[in-house]
């Protein structure tokens, strides 16, 4: 069966999908991040739906799945490139994507990770002499 | 004068759920559909067809290019010989699933359509008949 290839790009995982997914093949792209985040500990996943000219319910579900999985691994998920129809339609066909984060582009989408990465590192520098502390 | 194109896609797999948005985006552009309308006809006929699919037991779906002298637009139908829906109203309410879905396919559709009509019969089947007008 075919997949959707996923990049690794520094602290994240990159997906451009650019196919008209049927159920299967998203299905396979959820699994396959999964893993990937936990084997390169990417701590943040960007998904690229600018080639896609719809999304539906499943496609929704499997994009709001993708964002909860990866967030209790540690992970955040941006999905980029929405396009305006496909905003609409979702709209009207009653589907919010709860806490799936969105970013007009691609540039914006790893400018969020990448501010979320530095948080991430800032805190953990901070954790760092408690840590010790406690040894 | 008037005509109507007609084409008959069998869905029986998930392939065949995409082989019908294909179709319905030939047809709604064919028939002149802005892109929202277009992408909204598209939608709604993606949802329709996965039901055939995973309630209906599997079907077909008729797509329409209507060239009317009064309006031109794309009307699909989806017919299947599964269980039928006991009570058409609960299924059209957002929300409402005997699957895993989130149960907003059919009440969505009907809010991404012009046209919208749901005739069923228990142990008989569902027809769902959607249309988008220019
Ligand atoms: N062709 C059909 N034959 C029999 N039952 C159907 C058919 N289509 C829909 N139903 C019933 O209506 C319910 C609601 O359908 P709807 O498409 O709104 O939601 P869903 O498919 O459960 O979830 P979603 O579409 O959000 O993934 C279904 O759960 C199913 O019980
Ligand atoms: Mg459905």
């Amino acid at each position: 069966m075919d997949r959707i290839p996923i990049l690794k790009l520094g602290h994240s995982l990159l997906v451009t999908i650019q196919v008209d997914m049927h159920d299967r093949l998203a299905m396979a792209l959820e699994e396959d991040l999964t893993q990937k985040i936990v084997s390169s500990g990417a701590k943040g996943v960007l998904i690229d739906i600018s080639a896609l000219e719809i999304v539906d319910s499943f496609i929704g579900r499997t994009l709001a799945n993708i964002a909860g999985v990866s967030r209790m691994l540690d992970a955040d998920t941006v999905v980029v490139g929405m396009r305006p129809a496909v905003a609409i339609t979702l709209v009207e066909l009653g589907l919010s994507l709860p806490g799936v984060r969105t970013a007009l582009n691609a540039e914006r989408g790893m400018a969020l990770i990448s501010r979320r990465v530095a948080e991430a590192d800032r805190d953990g520098a901070a954790d760092a002499p408690d840590v010790h502390g406690d040894e | 004068m008037s005509t109507v194109t007609s084409e008959v896609l069998a869905i029986r797999t998930g392939d065949d759920v995409v082989r019908v948005r294909q179709g319905v985006r030939t047809a709604a552009s064919k028939a002149g559909l802005s892109l929202v309308d277009q992408t909204k006809i598209i939608t709604a006929a993606s949802e329709l067809a996965r039901n055939t699919l995973d309630y209906g037991g599997g079907g077909t779906a008729r797509i329409e290019l209507v060239q009317e002298p009064m309006r031109r637009g794309v009307r699909i139908i989806f017919e299947d010989q599964g269980p039928g829906i006991p009570d058409v109203e609960q299924a059209l309410s957002d929300g409402f699933t005997t699957g895993r879905g989130l149960g907003l396919g059919l009440g969505g559709s009907k809010r991404l359509c012009n046209e919208f009509r749901i005739e069923t019969e228990a142990g008989k089947g569902t027809r769902v008949t959607i249309a988008r007008w220019r």
